[in-house]
This record gives C-alpha cells, structure tokens and sequence, in this order.
C-alpha cells in the first residue's frame, strides 16, 4: 500500500515536470565557441518568450560525431562549415533538409547563398544555408616579420623559433597552394591528391625545425602572437582581428596564393524536435542590428547583404587593414570534402607529427 | 532456514550494485567497442567484418611506435612516481607525528582539487619562454636569453609525475602504516646496515603497496590526455592522442575502437609482465594492500 501511494507520487511529478517542460519549448543549439553571445541569446529570449535556448559550443568534427552518436538527435540546430555537410550526410545520414520558405533567404548574400545551396544540395533537397564567412590565412606582427606574404614564409629560416601553424588540413591545403598545386582540383583523382599530400609533408616536416610549436586553438595562438615568442603564424581570421584590437602590429595577411575561405552554415538535426525555434533563431540573427552583435563576438562577416559595413567598427578597420580587394577576388573557398580524403589527409598529419624533424 | 534465506537476500542486495556497474559500464562498453573494431568500411554505409582495422594497425609504423613510445615513457613516469613518492610516503607513514601526519597527507591530496587541465595550464604559465621560471632565471642574471622550457618530453614527463605521484604515495602509505616498527629495529639489531633494512624489510613489506600503486600510476599514465597534449612538443605524439583523432577527427569509429583495444591489451600485458619479472602475483600484493 505505502508502495503503491510513492509509485503514484512519483508518476505524478514526472507527469507534471515533463508538462510543464513541454509549455517552454528548448532550443538546443550546435555552434562554435562565441557564436551565441550572451547578449543575442537574452534578446531572443525576450522575443520568444516561450522558447529557452541551450548553448553548446563544439567544432567540425565533434560536431559530425556527436550526431552520428545519436544519428542526429539531441540537438535542433547545427551550425558545420559548408565542406562538411555533403559527405557527414551521405555517410551517416544526420541532417534533414531545409524548408527554405521558413527562411529570409532574401536578404542573404546571393553569392555566399548560391554557393551554399551548391554544396549541399542532395537529390534536390538543400540541406544548408549560410551564416556566416571568413577565412583562414596567416598573421604577422608588422614591425618584427614586415615582409611575411605567403604560406611558404612559415618556413622560411629568417624566422626560426618563432613561427607556429596548427597541425590540421589548412595548413596542408595552404602548403599544396603555396607549392602551385590546386589541391581542390585533384579531389576528382585521389592518386593525384596523395601525390601532392606526399610532397606537401616532405615539406612541412622539413619546417618543423622552423616551427615553435603546433598551436591548438585561439588561446594558446594568441598567447604566444601577444608575448612576442611568435612573430607569425597561421591563423583563422578572427583570432588575427582580435590581437590587432590589442597591437595594431598584428596584422591579418591574406596569403599572396589566396587565403582559404570557409562559410559557417545552419542546418538542421536529422532528429531535431525544434525545428520552427530554429527558423526563427536563423532568421533573428540574420537581422541587421543583431549581426553586428553577432559579428562583434565572432569576429566573422555576416552572409547577408552588406555584411562587411554590418560589422562593429573596428573589427571593420582590421578586415579594411588586411584585405584589398584583389584579396577578396583571390579567396579561395573550401571544396566539399569527398569520402577517403579525411583518412589521407589525417594519415599525413600523422606522418608529420611522428617525424623526427627537430 | 530464514537466517540462511536473510543472508543470501542480503549477498545478493550488496553484490547488485558492484555487478550492474562491472556490466554495464565496463563490459558491456567493451564488447560494444570488440565488435566495432572489427567492422571495416567498405563504402558510405557499408560496412563488412574483419580484421582490417588490425591489419592496418600493424602495417603502419607510425601507429605502433607512439604506442611503444607512450608504453615506455609511461613506465619512466612510473618509475620516477616510485622513487620520488616512497620517501615522501615513508616519511608520512614512519616518521611524521600523528599530527603532522594528516596535514601533510592532506598537503598531497590539494593538487587534486583542482582539474586536470587547470594544473596543465599552471605548468604552462610557469615554463613558457615569458613564463615565470624563464623570467626570473633572466632577472636573477643566470641566463640572458629566454628559454623556452615547454613542449619537449622531458616537461611532459615531469608534469605527468605530478599529476599522478599521489596514486603511489597513497597505497604505500597505506602499506607502510601497518609495519611493525620493531621489525625495522630487529634489522638494525641484529647489525643489518640501513640499505640492508631497506631491502630485505622495509620494500618487501611494502610490496602489496608498490604493486598496486604502480599499476595504477601506469594505467592512468598510459591512458592520460590532456597532460601530453598540452606540454608535449612537435614530436611528442601520445596513444590516446591517436585514439582521439581516429574518432573525432577522422571519424574512423572503426579504427579508433581497434587502436583502443589495443592500448587496453597493451597495457594489461605490460602489468602481466611486470608481475611475472618481479615474481609477484596479483593475489598476494593488489588484494592484501
């Protein structure tokens, strides 16, 4: 009897808990560290008061995994780069497609949409539209490394000890560009491709000797960028326009082979519960005032027209520093990566890490 | 026939909790963990069983040498927790009052109040080229230069030996605070010089404890990530290291499943055969301590 009434009770509350959650709907959003400013999440909040949103900050590749774990549940919105949809959604099946009508593609970069759309568009359902851009490319502090202009600058003896890349596959595309290789063009032929990888890690473990330290994320790049043990590095944009706020000598450089250029995207959850928070979480963001918000966090350009004036002033004066317009025409944007090339590509970071190069 | 009924009931209610947690978190898990690595893929969502992951394992160099390379170097970390730790634990157990005693044991317990990773980025401020110990070695007038005392492997082992030394200090402690003092006294009595003492008495005494203790150090060494990564330097890979990149970054599950089978086999082989160097066995040392 005593039983049974604390079995009741305790159904009882369940019940209730899981009706009153059911009255606040959650938005559980995928997304990069500084993606979702505090700021912008209050202020959605406020909108919607109905909807909650839950923030967890992940990167490519944990983003991949973490949905094939689940085969896409427990979170409503993703936000991969535009390379890494189409082959994640081939193999593992984690994303459904858009509803683009739910969207204001209007007001989105035609170009930067178009692009998108191209990349991840699967028996002709899209799967991703774009948020937000920038690129990967190297920095320099201008009064140590005046003269750094290209990928192959890493390497070069004038600065030994005090250059640093991270040990992932930009610097291995970077490297092939640098080398006058077009690594996209040979993703339609792997043999090719391992050719260049083979030689692009000839080089780079000659350069070990030259190189500092591997870096692993924005912190530890920055720390050694504003201590002066670096004097350039490979960088991803945004970390580069964040040092010049604090010594205008470090400036961005767009490699003279073209910086590579990435597209953060929306895409939704194969089993995401959420899914018209998530529209309206696409669309407040991409409202003008909000993008300056979001820009002045992230660092990145907005893809709505117009997206370069949007951003806060001086995050406006450090892409004006680095890039010309020329730069501009000379990005070169990610290819969708095709399946196997991961495996090469993580086999060769391997090689280069276990040699013994100094 | 009730008392017998009562004692059975009650075996089986102490003993669920210990079975349900060996079979659901680690059994289970690595059966799970077996027959992924034994998947291969073959095409986008095909997938074929076999040995591949295994095959590919063996034929790369790179792949076995840093799981050579984080065996040997762990059984360094090991050895070094071992030396340094015994006097600090002979000391606390023998020779520290009662009441110092719990001070300092609690003086060894501090650093775990703190994160993994928090301690890593307290080497990482001391060692750096700008960092602390450069900048006063510099101020001091010992060096002109900076020096960069960070990312190379001897940093990864001494930052290592700190995380783990506690794991050795306990056990031994442990072991040590039940040897009779008298023994110690008959060997200096019957004219047993103090390296004597320490050999035949007080180590083999102390043995269940430095069992169980360096087979703890190891394991948690071997199987350590944060620490490695963080420190080590431009050649310094680590197993776990690869482990991570077969799964997150390659999303190779099949493979990052075999590689960690494989450091589990490697490691219990390399305990198995420590035992049987040394002659000890599981059963008389681990389940005494």
């Amino acid at each position: 009897m005593q039983l049974k009434t604390t079995l009741v009770s305790l159904l009882a509350a369940t019940v209730l808990s899981s009706a009153s959650m059911a009255q606040a709907e959650t938005l559980r959003l995928m997304t990069w560290g500084s993606y979702a400013p505090d700021e912008l999440v209050k202020k959605f909040e406020a909108e919607n008061p109905d909807i909650t949103v839950e923030v967890t900050f992940s990167n490519n590749e944990e983003m991949i995994a973490k949905l094939r774990a689940t085969g896409g549940a427990g979170f409503d919105l993703a936000q991969p780069s535009h390379d890494r949809i189409y082959a994640a959604q081939l193999e593992y099946d984690i994303y459904k497609p858009l509803d683009l009508s739910k969207i204001n593609t209007g007001d989105m970069e035609t170009s930067l949409l178009d692009g998108v759309k191209a990349n991840t568009t699967i028996e002709g359902e899209v799967y991703a539209v774009p948020h937000q851009w920038g690129t990967s490319g190297l920095m320099a502090d201008k009064t140590k490394a005046p003269d750094f202009a290209g990928w192959g600058d890493l390497c070069d003896p004038k600065y030994k000890g005090k250059t640093s890349m991270r040990l992932k596959r930009t610097i291995l595309l970077g490297t092939a560009f640098s080398m006058g290789e077009n690594p996209f063009d040979a993703y339609s032929d792997l043999d090719k491709y391992q050719s260049i990888l083979d030689k692009v890690a000839e080089k780079l473990i000659e350069c070990k000797a030259n190189i500092k330290a591997y870096w692993k994320g924005g912190d530890d790049l920055s720390a050694m960028m504003l201590s002066g043990e670096i004097v350039g590095s490979e960088t991803w944009d945004s970390t580069a326009y964040k040092l010049y706020g604090e010594n205008p000598n470090i400036v961005f450089v767009p490699p003279k082979t073209g910086a590579l250029a990435w597209i953060d995207t929306f895409a939704l959850p194969r089993k995401g519960k959420a899914d018209d928070a998530a529209y309206k979480w696409i669309n407040f963001v991409m409202q003008p005032e909000n993008v300056t918000i979001m820009s002045g966090s992230t660092g990145a350009i907005a893809a709505v027209k117009g997206g370069l004036d949007l951003l806060p002033a001086d995050k406006k004066a450090a892409v004006t520093a680095a890039f010309t317009p020329a730069d501009i025409e000379n990005l070169k944007f990610f290819a969708n990566i095709p399946p196997g090339v991961e495996d090469m590509e993580g086999k060769t970071l391997d090689k280069i890490k276990a040699a013994t190069g100094g | 026939m009730l008392q017998k009924d009562i004692k059975r009931l009650s075996l089986i209610m102490l003993f669920t909790p210990f079975a349900l947690w060996i079979a659901l978190l680690i059994i289970i898990p690595h059966l799970g963990m077996v027959v992924l690595s034994l998947r291969e893929k073959v095409a986008p969502r095909v997938y074929e069983y076999g040995l591949g992951n295994y095959v590919d394992f063996m034929n790369e160099p790179i792949y076995w040498n840093t799981l050579l390379r984080t065996g040997s170097m762990s059984l360094l970390v090991t050895a070094l927790a071992l030396i340094i730790g015994f006097p600090i634990a002979y000391y606390i157990a023998k020779i520290a009052g009662y009441r110092t005693r719990g001070a300092l044991f609690l003086l060894c317990l501090i650093p775990l109040w703190v994160s993994d990773l928090i301690r890593a980025f307290g080497w990482i401020l001391l060692l750096r080229e700008t960092g602390v110990v450069s900048s006063v070695l510099q101020w001091s007038g010992l060096i002109g230069e900076p020096i960069e005392f960070l990312y190379n492997d001897i940093t990864v082992i001494v930052g290592l030996v700190y995380t783990v030394i506690l794991f050795m200090i306990v056990p031994l402690v442990s072991t040590l605070d039940g040897m009779d003092e008298s023994m110690v006294e008959a060997g200096y009595n019957l004219g047993g010089s103090g390296f004597t003492v320490l050999r035949r008495i007080i180590v083999p005494y102390a043995m269940p404890g430095i069992v169980s203790g360096c087979i703890v150090v190891f394991m948690l060494t071997a199987g350590s990530y944060l620490t490695p990564i963080l420190l080590g330097g431009k050649n310094s890979s680590w197993f776990t290291e690869q482990i991570y990149e077969q799964f997150i970054t390659r999303f190779n599950w099949e493979s990052g499943a075999a590689f960690g089978f494989l450091l589990l086999a490697f490691t219990s082989l390399v305990v198995w055969l420590g035992l049987r160097l040394t002659g000890q066995t599981l059963a008389n040392t681990v389940a005494k301590s």
